[in-house]
Order: structure tokens, then C-alpha cells, then sequence
């Protein structure tokens, strides 16, 4: 059996605004091995959690081209009754914001259960009840039997995310995917919940694609990390190879404006010009050459693609090669052709 | 949940105070009282004044507001000089009839509500929804009256499928199968006409918690957990956007009121409504002020049903 | 004395319920908060949601009333009802947390920056125009876009309008509460970069609140660190990240993501390690109530709430 459980080819998700499609995500192409953790970093407005929902299937009007290759069935022409089978059972998800993404006028028990009646139908109520206060107990909740009973907004951010663990572990999923998971979270709490993830992918030997903004986040939890710009994935490569020796423009400009935890008062790096919007994205050329216009437009490809540049190190376009921050001469940069 | 309650009656009681108040002082100001409709022209003027104050009529108004109010709680509201009985015998059989009248109209409310706020959301900007909506618009703009007169014009002149005014058809014994049938046949046409016009609020604001609970992100979580469409709908969107309704359901009440006065008068049916409106044109001011006090009452209590509903349903609120 | 001195600030928010809504208890949002800022220096007030801290730098500039305690700047008493309204106010502006619902979308640019101006000073329409355009240019954007409104903006152009009100009445003091927690990273550095810069230019001095300790590492001298309404720990930038003495600090700093994958194990065995230390040494540093004790010093610059010896 292969190690690759998850495989996106060519996916492209567009939505319709007016009257033209416009894609979110645009040629990512990706593979998910077992027991991994996939982290995919980009910026408000780069397609992750687009790409996210694409492999769970949750856009209901976009256009979804390419294919999504999981347990024998491609998500992107899947039937709905199938693809209910696979969420919640093969696939979950955990979302950003526990505040809204649990019914306010169910009691928790029954919204962890639901997972199971659809899923399990061979359970009976009684076995139910015991496997949710089992869950409760394992995502780490202090007196599940008097929780299961609760309302979520009688709980603590913190507590409420690890309900929706709960729901999404509740079957053994062997793909997860987090959207953003700790980021309506306080530090202390967000480290807790990082840590649970972590215990339970070995727990039950789960894929994961971990969609953040943070790199910190990124830094600590990923196996390997893909770098979104654009609705595109600009860099992908092991999480050592990509914070030690990051190449594209786009990777190396978003690690410098992070506030670094070890140094002091330096200037922070500031990236050109504004994320486009879905409707004035490039669609021809670099999508980032707008955001590095000192670099020459020779340096860029016509129709970028992703380059192997060591293995499983990928970047996408040729400016990586002719890249250098302008405060720093075109010799300083050592990163590119010798 | 139960301090919420308690102190929501609480409230209450002030309230109907202050309305009987205002009730009264209304009545007070109106010209002429019990007596100069009962007399003689002809009578003189002093002996008036000496019946007026043996009566009591002379007498500060916070003492006749006392009289008043004793009388109201042991169920004298007074006579009525147009129809010479008292006022609680007047009111019983009205009240009996517009009872029954405002419960076939929510009956019909719901019915008609119901379905087609769920079709409407759910498969909003289609032409089914297109079709709801333009005929919430109608109803919107059509007056109550109009729609009655028409509906009344149609289904009981033209094509007599139905009685045209009374409560009951003469002659019937009460207690009886036809008797009660005959009631139902002519409560169907004033309370279908009343529902079609006052159900249009409850459609839309069906539509538009369905829309939007649709938007909420726990219906993403639902999905991710494998519901299908069907279950999505029924336990989470519908569950949560019937609630709000099921709380609307206390201001329903006041609403009809407003909605029987034109209805009991075009459709002649013997409610209180018509009663009202006779009362007023006759200048019949006990009771006048009684319709009015029983009026404002159902009001209040409809306003605290609502609030009760909404306790008991929103555990948001139960809680505290 | 110091440029701003708190006082055993205390904001309580009571607690209504009942039968009649009375007033049951308070919530103790703020609970004896001291501390002073110098002139031209960066303090960050940093904690978890819930710690008080907002509600600290909201009580500063009169956005709370203030329970008890003083609060003085440049030495006038902030607190007494006269200074109010005097014109001290206008010394102290605030920056907040979200660009996209703090600014007016139905205004123009030129309306949302002028509006402290036409509060505190009568500008003809000529001269109040060139101020905004000088503003606006002071924050990196086009003088011409005083008639654009809001929505027209990206996130950080916007905080950085956001920034222009702040600094039109020429404060001494700014408050900023979370100013960089709704950007993305690219954005935030602008934010953060430029806020130094006028720091610089115009020697202002900020009170920066944030629960990001990294922001508040790059951009504080001196840091103090709240919970459940008070103060933990105070002491310069060095005392807080290389010495934390308080087990709340050493959590919180613990628990900062490390953005060099190489530290992934060293960094999980220090937060298991001040897990243990948190679990085994709590009681020696929080009372009965989960609070904190009062702070004590440990050097000319560090304070730590601990326990009174003896």
C-alpha cells in the first residue's frame, strides 16, 4: 500500500461573481501522506481555506475542475450521497471559530453524537452516549458527563474548540483538515490545542493539512509545508528545507516580516503593494511580480510552473534565481544560479 | 428560568394597571355619562343633579376609578344603554365567537406560513420563491377590508359556497353535530380572508431566519459531519429558525385583534370586534371601554406568552 | 513622576440579577493596576482575553469610568471630573483593534481624519484639507484619496488611516489596543514599522496592548503582563523574556510558537517543563481565589506578584 492517501491534481475551484468565474485556487497540485501533517501557510485572500473546502466538498456553487484523489473516489465528481459517506467518517474538519461553529440550541452530547448516528448506525443510544463521554475525555474535557449536557455558549472558546475535535475525531477519520484551528484562541490555550492535535494524529494515524497564517504555528506542527500566494501554491518543501533555505520571493519576503522571537529591534521587511482581490488576480505570468517590481521582468517565466529544485522541493517560476530584497545588492542574495 | 418568569409578571401587573387607568380616564372624558343616555329629556335638571350625586356621579375621579374597578373585578362592567343588559352578558357570547374566530385564523396562519416560508428560504432566488415573495408583496399592500369585501363578494354572493354573515345558521340546537358544523362553516371564510392578508409577516420572517441560519457556520459543521441536505435542513436550519416563529406566536395575538375589528364588521359576524365597532358608532361608551380594556389585556398577556415562549425555547436564555 | 503614572487602578463592572436586578457583586475587570510610562518609550500591557488589559487602556482615555484609584499625565490628575474635559484629552488618542468596523463607512477619508480636528480646533475648509492631505501623506498615503471612502481600502491602509486620526491633534500619548491582531503578517509589519517611525518623528509615546508577545517583544521597552485583572509581572523587555520569575509569565512566554522548526523538541520539552512547574507551584503563586498576590520587587526594574515573605 502506498504511503500517499490523499492526491490533488491540477485543482482549480472558481466562483461566479457577475457573470464570469473567477478561481480561488488555480493549478495546486499536492499530495497527503499518512500520519503527516501538511501545513499550507498564505495570507487572507491566498485560496487555503478555498482548498480546504474544496477537498471536503463544502462549496456548493463553485466550479471545482482538476481532481481530488481519496479512497478510490475524486472528491471534485463525487455524488452527494457518497461524499456524505466520506465527511465526518474518512474525512473531518476542525474550523476557526468555535463561537460559531456549534449549534447554540443543541446540547454538545447531541451535536458529538450526530457524528456517530450518521456513521455508526449499528450503535445503540446507550453505546453512544459512552463513546461521546469517551471522546470528551480523550480531547482532554473535565467532567464530560456533566459537559455532554451543556450548551456551547456555557463553555470557554478553548473548550468549545475541543468539542469540535471531538465531533471530527469522532469516527477516526484518516484525513483531518484544520482551518486555521487556534486562531480565535488565546496563546496558552492555542499551545494546548496545537498539542492535542499532535496526540491524536498518532492516536489514530491520521493525515493532516493544517491551514494557517501563523508560521510559528506552521514552524512547530508541520512535516512539510505548502506556501500559497494567489490561489496558488508558490513553494512546497519539507518544514526544515523550507524555514532553512526558503527560495521563493514570496516565501523569504513573508519569513522576514514576522517579529522574531530571538532578535530585537530591527526593521521589520514590508512587502510591497496589496494582496489583489479574487476578481483582479494576474492570470497570465508571476502572480508576485507586481509585489517585487525591482526584480526584472526577464527574471519571471511566461507561464510560471513548479520546478524541482532539490527533491520534494518545489518552487514555482524562475525569479527565485534573480531574487534579492532592495536593500541588499543583486551579489549579497545567495540563493540561485552560480 | 423560573425568576425570569416570575419577574416577567411581575411586570405585568403594573402594565394592566396602567392601562384600566387609561381606559378610564378616556371614558371619563368622553361627554355625557350613564345617566344622560337612560333619562328623560323632559325630567327636571335638579332632579338629575340629585339622582347624579346619589349615583356617585359627582364624586372625585380616583373614587369612581376605585367603584369602577371593584365592579370590573367581580365581573360588572357596567350596562350597556344601547342593548339595556349589562356589559359582561353582552361581552360572554362575543368573546366565546371571536375566540373561536382567532384560533381557525392562526390555524391557518401556521398553515399557510409554514410551507411556504420553508419553500421560500431554502430555495431562495428560485421562481418558487419569486412566486412566495410577490405574493407576500400582495399581501403587503392589499388592505385587509378590500381583500374581505372581495373574498366575501366571490365565495358568498356569486358562488354561495359560504353563509355571509352570523356565527351560526338560525335555529340550530346547540351542542349538536350540525350545529357545530354550521359553526365551522361560517368561521371558514372571515378567518381564511384574515390569514391570507396577516400571514405574509410570518412568511417573510420565516424566509429570512431560514436564509440566514442557511449563511450560519454550524450548518458547515453539520455538512462536514456527513448530514445529508434533508438532515441539515430538518435538525439544524429548520430547529433553529421555527424558534424565533414559535416566540412570535404571543404578538400574533395583538395582531389579530386589529385584524378582527374589519373582518367580524364585513363578514357580520357577532365578535368582538363588530361589537366595537357598533359600540362606537352608538355611542354605547361602557362598552366602549370594556372592548377596549379586554382589547388592551390580550395585548399585554399575548406579549408575555411571546417572552415565555422565547424562555422556554432559547437556551441562551434559560439559562440565567 | 513619570510622563503617565497609574494608580492602584480599579474598574468593576457589576453584576446584575435577581428578582429586581439588583446589583449582586462586581466583576473585577481591572483590580489595582500600577504602573508608569516614560516619555518616548513603548509600554506593552499584554495578557489573555479576560485579563483586564483592554479595559486598562479603555479607563486611561475615560472610555470606562474608573472605580477607584488616579490616573495622572505629565502630573494633572486625569481622574478628577474637571480635567474631563480640558484640553489634557486631547494629549492621549487611541488606535484600536479593527480597521474594518472602527472607521465610518459612510464617510469620506477627509471627514473620518478632520474629525478630531473640528472637535478641538476651528480650521477654515482650505487649511483643514491641507492638514489631511499632510496627514495622510505622513502615513504613506496619497493625499488624493481624501475624498475615497473606507471599503476602498485595504486592511492595513486602513489602520493606517486609522493612524491619522490618532495623530491629527499632534498627541503625546497613544493608546493602541491590539492595532496589528486583524492583519495579516505581511501587513502587520507595515503597521508595526510605521507606527515606529512616527514614534520617532513626532516622540510619541505608546501604551501598546496586545496578547501577541512576539509584537510586543519587537516593539516595548518595558512590558507588563496582566491576569484575571492584575498585574503578574512588570520589568523591562530583558526581564520579561530571558528572566520571567512569575509561572503565569514563563507560560505565557513558553508558549509562543517557535518559528525555527529545529527548536520543535527543546521547545516541547521547556513547555512540559513549565507545565510541571505551573501544576506543582501554583499555589505559591496564585491565592485562594486563583488571583495573583501583589507585586514585589526582585530588582530595580523587575516586579513579580508573589506571596509576603513571612
Amino acid at each position: 500500500m502506498s504511503k500517499e492517501m490523499l492526491e490533488i491534481k491540477n485543482l482549480k475551484t472558481s466562483f461566479r461573481i457577475k457573470d464570469n468565474y473567477y478561481a480561488a485556487v488555480d493549478d495546486v497540485t499536492l499530495t497527503l501522506n499518512k500520519n503527516e501533517i501538511l501545513g499550507i501557510v498564505g495570507e487572507s485572500g491566498s485560496g487555503k481555506s478555498a482548498l480546504a473546502f474544496s477537498v471536503m466538498g463544502l462549496h456548493n456553487r463553485a466550479k471545482i475542475e482538476g481532481n481530488i484523489l481519496f479512497k478510490e473516489h475524486d472528491i471534485a465528481n463525487i455524488s452527494p450521497s457518497k461524499l456524505n459517506k466520506l465527511r465526518g467518517e474518512a474525512m473531518a474538519m476542525i474550523f476557526q471559530d468555535p463561537l460559531t461553529a456549534l449549534n447554540p440550541l443543541m446540547i454538545v452530547g447531541e451535536q458529538i453524537s450526530e457524528t456517530l448516528i450518521l456513521h455508526k448506525k449499528e450503535m445503540s443510544q446507550k453505546q453512544r452516549k459512552e463513546k461521546v463521554i469517551d471522546l470528551l475525555n480523550k480531547v482532554g474535557i473535565p467532567m464530560p458527563e456533566h459537559v455532554y449536557g451543556q450548551y456551547p455558549h456555557e463553555l470557554s472558546g478553548g473548550m468549545r474548540q475541543r468539542i469540535i475535535i471531538a465531533i471530527a475525531i469522532a469516527n477516526k477519520p484518516e484525513l483531518l483538515i484544520a482551518d486555521e484551528p487556534t486562531t480565535a484562541l488565546d496563546v496558552t490555550i492555542q499551545a494546548q490545542i496545537l498539542d492535542l492535535i499532535k496526540t491524536l494524529k498518532d492516536d489514530i494515524d491520521a493525515g493532516i493539512i493544517l491551514i494557517t497564517h501563523d508560521l510559528g504555528v506552521v514552524a512547530e506542527m508541520a512535516d512539510r509545508v505548502a506556501v500559497m500566494y494567489a490561489g496558488q501554491i508558490v513553494e512546497i518543501a519539507d518544514v526544515h528545507t523550507l524555514f532553512d533555505n526558503p527560495l521563493h520571493p514570496y516565501t523569504r519576503s513573508l519569513l522576514n516580516s514576522v517579529p522574531n522571537t530571538q532578535e530585537g529591534q530591527e526593521e521589520l521587511h514590508v512587502i510591497q503593494g496589496i494582496v489583489p482581490s479574487l476578481s483582479k488576480l494576474p492570470r497570465e505570468g508571476c502572480r508576485f511580480a507586481a509585489r517585487i517590481p525591482w526584480i526584472d521582468d526577464s527574471a519571471h517565466e511566461e507561464n510560471p510552473v513548479m520546478h524541482e529544485v532539490a527533491p520534494g522541493h518545489f518552487v514555482r517560476c524562475t525569479c527565485h534565481n534573480h531574487f534579492h530584497f532592495p536593500d541588499e545588492s543583486k551579489e549579497d542574495s545567495t540563493h540561485g544560479i552560480s | 428560568m423560573w425568576k425570569f418568569i416570575v419577574r416577567r409578571l411581575v411586570i405585568t401587573f403594573p402594565q394592566i394597571i396602567l392601562l384600566s387607568l387609561l381606559v378610564f380616564l378616556m371614558a371619563e372624558m368622553m361627554p355625557g355619562d350613564a345617566l344622560s343616555g337612560l333619562l328623560d329629556p323632559n325630567i327636571d335638571p335638579a332632579a338629575i343633579e340629585e339622582q347624579r350625586i346619589k349615583l356617585g356621579l359627582n364624586d372625585p375621579w380616583h373614587i369612581k376609578y376605585a367603584d369602577w374597578v371593584a365592579g370590573l373585578v367581580q365581573g360588572d362592567l357596567g350596562q350597556s344603554f344601547k342593548f339595556k343588559m349589562p356589559v359582561t352578558e353582552l361581552i360572554e357570547q362575543r368573546l366565546v365567537n371571536s375566540f373561536w374566530l382567532g384560533v381557525a385564523t392562526l390555524i391557518f396562519t401556521y398553515l399557510i406560513a409554514i410551507p411556504l416560508g420553508i419553500t421560500s428560504g431554502r430555495y431562495n432566488d428560485t421562481w418558487a420563491d419569486q412566486m412566495i415573495t410577490g405574493y407576500t408583496y400582495i399581501g403587503f399592500a392589499t388592505p385587509l377590508f378590500i381583500f374581505a369585501l372581495v373574498v366575501l363578494w366571490i365565495f358568498g354572493f356569486q358562488l354561495q359556497w359560504f353563509p355571509t354573515s352570523g356565527s351560526v345558521e338560525p335555529g340550530m340546537v346547540p351542542g349538536t353535530f350540525e350545529y357545530v358544523l354550521s359553526k365551522i362553516q361560517h368561521l371558514l371564510l372571515p378567518s381564511l380572508s384574515l390569514a391570507l392578508i396577516t400571514t405574509v409577516n410570518t412568511v417573510q420572517y420565516l424566509r429570512s431566519e431560514i436564509i440566514d441560519t442557511k449563511q450560519k457556520d454550524f450548518i458547515i459543521t453539520a455538512r462536514a459531519k456527513g448530514a445529508s441536505e434533508s438532515r441539515v435542513y430538518n435538525r439544524h436550519i429548520l430547529r433553529n429558525s421555527l424558534l424565533p416563529i414559535a416566540a412570535f406566536f404571543g404578538f400574533e395575538i395583538t395582531g389579530l385583534i386589529g385584524g378582527t375589528v374589519f373582518v367580524e364588521q364585513i363578514f357580520g359576524y357577532p365578535g368582538m370586534g363588530q361589537l366595537f365597532l357598533e359600540s362606537v358608532v352608538g355611542r354605547d361608551y361602557s362598552v366602549v371601554t370594556s372592548v377596549v380594556l379586554l382589547f388592551g389585556i390580550a395585548s399585554i398577556l399575548g406579549a408575555l406568552i411571546s417572552d415565555i415562549i422565547l424562555s422556554l425555547v432559547d437556551p441562551r436564555i434559560r439559562i440565567k | 513622576m513619570g510622563f503617565l503614572d497609574v494608580e492602584d487602578l480599579k474598574v468593576y463592572f457589576p453584576i446584575k440579577g435577581g428578582l429586581f436586578n439588583r446589583t449582586l457583586g462586581n466583576v473585577k475587570a481591572v483590580d489595582g493596576v500600577s504602573f508608569s510610562i516614560e516619555e518616548g518609550k513603548t509600554y506593552g500591557l499584554v495578557g489573555e482575553s479576560g485579563s483586564g488589559k483592554t479595559t486598562t487602556g479603555r479607563a486611561i482615555i475615560g472610555l470606562n469610568d474608573i472605580t477607584a484609584g488616579k490616573v495622572s499625565f505629565e502630573g494633572k490628575d486625569l481622574t478628577s471630573k474637571k480635567s474631563k474635559t480640558s484640553a489634557v484629552r486631547k494629549d492621549i488618542q487611541m488606535i484600536f483593534q479593527d480597521p474594518y468596523s472602527s472607521l465610518n463607512p459612510r464617510k469620506r477619508v477627509l471627514d473620518i481624519v478632520a474629525e478630531p480636528l473640528r472637535n478641538y480646533e476651528k480650521l477654515s475648509k482650505q487649511a483643514e484639507k491641507q492638514r489631511v492631505g499632510e496627514l495622510l501623506e505622513m502615513v504613506g498615503l496619497s493625499p488624493e484619496s481624501i475624498l475615497k471612502y473606507p471599503h476602498e481600502f485595504s486592511g492595513g491602509q486602513r489602520q493606517r488611516i486609522g493612524v491619522a486620526r490618532t495623530i491629527a491633534l499632534k498627541p503625546k500619548l497613544i493608546i493602541a489596543d491590539e492595532p496589528v491582531s486583524a492583519l495579516d503578517v505581511s501587513v502587520q509589519a507595515q503597521v508595526l514599522n510605521f507606527m515606529q517611525d512616527i514614534q520617532k518623528e513626532l516622540n510619541l509615546t505608546y501604551l501598546f496592548i496586545s496578547h501577541d508577545l512576539g509584537v510586543v517583544k519587537h516593539m516595548c521597552d518595558d512590558i507588563g503582563i496582566m491576569y484575571k485583572g492584575r498585574y503578574v509581572e512588570q520589568g523591562t523587555k530583558q526581564d520579561i523574556f530571558e528572566n520571567p520569575q512569575h509561572i503565569y509569565t514563563k507560560r505565557l512566554v513558553a508558549a509562543i510558537p517557535d518559528i525555527d522548526p529545529k527548536n520543535r523538541e527543546a521547545q516541547k520539552q521547556f513547555r512540559e517543563e513549565v507545565q510541571r512547574e505551573y501544576e506543582h507551584s501554583y499555589n505559591d503563586y496564585f491565592d485562594n481565589d486563583g488571583l495573583a498576590y501583589g507585586l514585589q520587587s526582585v530588582s530595580d526594574t523587575h516586579l513579580v506578584a508573589l506571596p509576603e515573605k513571612g
